[in-house]
């Protein structure tokens, strides 16, 4: 079965940006979670809050 | 203005900039400011990196709730000019990436509230989330004028559940903080109501300018700001502030009430450009800055 409406067209350029700017944005949030959670841990090993 | 958006656009990624706008960054900073208060009016001591990831998991909580508001209401959102340009009534962004956003955010931050602070935090979080966006947005926003009396309960919450990340349990204090932003919701979104009636009005939102029409809602501003300006007093009385808190709430409450005088008394005619309901608006929103502030410098001051 095909589609008989083909797809418009969209901005690669654009497509491409966006993908990298939120795949910058996720490895930054990933790295500080990963500092933060290790943080945490850390001030919670160190005693009572 | 949803339905008009192109496959081509569809397919784009959202841009993380209309993500961060989902969150509602300006409602955002209040929430982080008077959970901040609320964390550093407790007493004992919170280690630094613990009470930095508490309010960040109230900030995402928030964040998350904005969302999950703004994916229920982005139909409503598309009929008022004030709100046509968000992300979702703009169609920059489709419902389901709003949803799955809103709702991880929300899954995240009770995560992190838990494994940074105390199950009673995580727990009073979790209620917070779901009564903003099941209680106010879905069941009592399009339903009663009264939706933000009982709705504004969700905005209370945030120096409530920064005590309580603290300690791990309730005081008189956070409870009376509160009541206050409580109180304070009905004056302060009504003042919005009076000067942006006609665009909840054309969304079928029965605020209560729109239902009970002006000089009700003008009286019921002025009851309300009577009796927040005793909550926010209440404090120094009961002996759970010193004097600095009493005096602050005292001045800045009593020009609360002036300017909510000014509005209660007030009628208007065609064209009027409302300009005392402006002020009573922006004045509420440094009110409330100033008033947790001056309960963390209070309680700094006695220690």
């Amino acid at each position: 079965m095909t589609d008989e409406t083909p797809p418009e067209p969209f901005d690669e350029a654009e497509y491409r940006r966006r993908q990298r700017s939120r795949a910058n944005l996720m490895g930054w949030i990933l790295g500080a979670l990963a500092f933060l959670f290790f943080f945490i841990t850390m001030a919670r090993m160190m005693g009572p809050k | 203005m949803a339905q008009s958006l192109t496959h081509a656009e569809t397919a784009l990624p959202a841009d993380w900039r209309d993500l961060f706008a989902l969150t509602k960054p300006r409602v955002m900073s209040l929430v982080v400011f008077t959970a901040l208060c609320g964390l550093l009016a407790a007493p004992g001591h919170v280690h630094p990196v613990l009470a930095f990831s508490s309010i960040l998991a109230i900030a995402l909580g928030a964040g998350a709730s904005g969302a999950l508001n703004q994916w229920y209401e982005a139909g409503l959102d598309a009929k008022m000019k004030r709100t046509a340009g968000r992300p979702l009534p703009a169609g920059r962004l489709d419902p389901q990436t709003a949803l799955h956003f809103g709702v991880g955010l929300a899954a995240f931050s009770v995560f992190l509230m838990l494994f940074a602070a105390n199950w009673q935090a995580a727990a009073l979080l979790t209620v917070s989330i779901l009564f903003y966006v099941i209680v106010y947005t879905m069941w009592l926003k399009p339903r009663t004028p009264q939706n933000i009396v009982i709705g504004g309960a969700a905005g209370a919450f945030p120096p409530l559940i920064g005590w309580v990340a603290a300690t791990g349990s309730m005081a008189p204090l956070p409870v009376l903080l509160f009541l206050l932003i409580f109180l304070w919701t009905p004056p302060h979104f009504w003042a919005l109501a009076l000067f942006v009636r006609s665009d909840y009005a054309a969304a079928g939102i029965p605020m209560m300018p729109v239902v009970a029409g002006e000089p009700s809602t003008r009286r019921q501003i002025l009851f309300y700001a009577l009796i927040m300006a005793a909550a926010a007093i209440a404090p120094w009385p009961l002996g759970y502030t010193g004097a600095l808190y009493g005096w602050c709430a005292a001045a800045l409450s009593a020009v609360f009430v002036a300017l909510s005088v000014q509005v209660g008394l007030r009628r208007t005619g065609e064209g009027d450009r409302m300009q005392p309901e402006k002020r009573l608006f922006a004045f509420s929103v440094a009110y409330l800055f100033l008033l947790f502030g001056a309960v963390v410098a209070d309680h700094w001051l006695i220690a």
